[in-house]
């Protein structure tokens, strides 16, 4: 069976099936991260102390993790874009760079992590340490998942570059809208963590 | 996007490096102001404008929001209602005893 509107838009929603199905999938992430973001905030100002995120937390290491993630968002349009240039070439440079750039995201925070361990700071050390690791774990398992579909759509899932080019594209953009997303979270997970 | 031509997309190119930059900038900003450890009421408030700024830039031109369709922008309209009611609860919940 065929799948519907693949590439062209639906004539009702004005939009291509996966970029809606995406938008959807991303407005219920929303509410997940905006959960914990919630308890996060009740817990936090029903405290009658909190640690400041320098006290016990590694600034410089997440500043340069900012900067590898912002980057990989950067080089993850731009895969999108060669491929609406028609320049599969240039596509696998950019989404290899933004594949390397999450895995350099997730070594720093594994050492992110194994000096907490080495300094016996775990999740039962206080509400503070329990927060830092709940959020930035799920959100280091939503880079996990982008890596997968990334390395799919870099390897085996190109072939449709040469049957489908234009739903290759848009496999590519509502790909990407995930990883900006993930980005995204991150924007607000810095600061909220680290520098307050 | 689904129209976008070649030369199109070259202006957007564009625009990615110019978000970058600005992204780069906002990322050294907030890190630089939080080094003076400002009052936490205040320093949460700039920290929250400028991860506010730098999600907005990477919603509008990476995301291609500016130019979506309006059924996905009502969709993202409702799910930023709901967000922020999620936010307002824990602190309505103190505003509420007075604290």
């Amino acid at each position: 069976m065929e799948i519907p509107y693949t590439v062209e838009p639906r004539p009702d929603t004005g939009v291509y099936n996966a970029k809606l199905g995406i938008w959807l999938f991303l407005a219920s992430e929303v509410m997940l991260f905006g959960a914990l973001f919630s308890s996060y905030v009740l817990l936090r100002v029903g405290a009658t102390t909190w640690p400041h995120g320098y006290e016990h937390l590694n600034i410089p290491l997440a500043t340069v993790n900012t900067v590898v993630l912002i980057t990989s968002s950067v080089t993850m349009v731009m895969s999108w874009a060669s491929l609406a240039m028609k320049n599969i070439r240039r596509y696998r440079l950019y989404m290899g760079a933004t594949i390397a750039l999450a895995c350099v995201f997730l070594v720093i925070k594994g050492f992110e992590y194994a000096a907490k361990f080495e300094h016996g700071l775990y999740p039962s050390e206080s509400t503070f340490m329990a927060i830092y690791f709940t959020l930035t774990g799920l959100h280091g398992l939503h880079i996990v998942g982008g890596v997968i579909v990334n390395s799919y759509l870099l390897g085996p899932g190109s072939r449709m570059w040469k049957t489908d080019p234009a739903r290759f594209t848009n496999r590519v953009e509502v790909a990407g809208l995930y990883w900006h997303f993930v980005d995204l979270v991150w924007i607000f997970l810095f600061p909220v963590l680290y520098l307050l | 996007m689904e129209t976008a031509s070649a030369e199109g997309i070259r202006k957007h190119v564009r625009v990615y490096v110019t978000v970058f930059v600005a992204l780069m900038a906002l990322t050294l900003i907030t890190v630089t102001i939080s080094t003076l450890h400002l009052a936490t009421p205040v320093a949460i408030v700039v920290a929250l404008c400028i991860a506010g700024l730098k999600a907005s830039l990477v919603a509008a031109y990476f995301m291609h929001l500016i130019s979506e369709k309006k059924l996905i922008v009502a969709a993202l309209t409702l799910t930023a209602v709901l967000f922020l009611a999620l936010m307002v609860l824990p602190v309505s919940h103190f505003a509420d005893r007075g604290l």
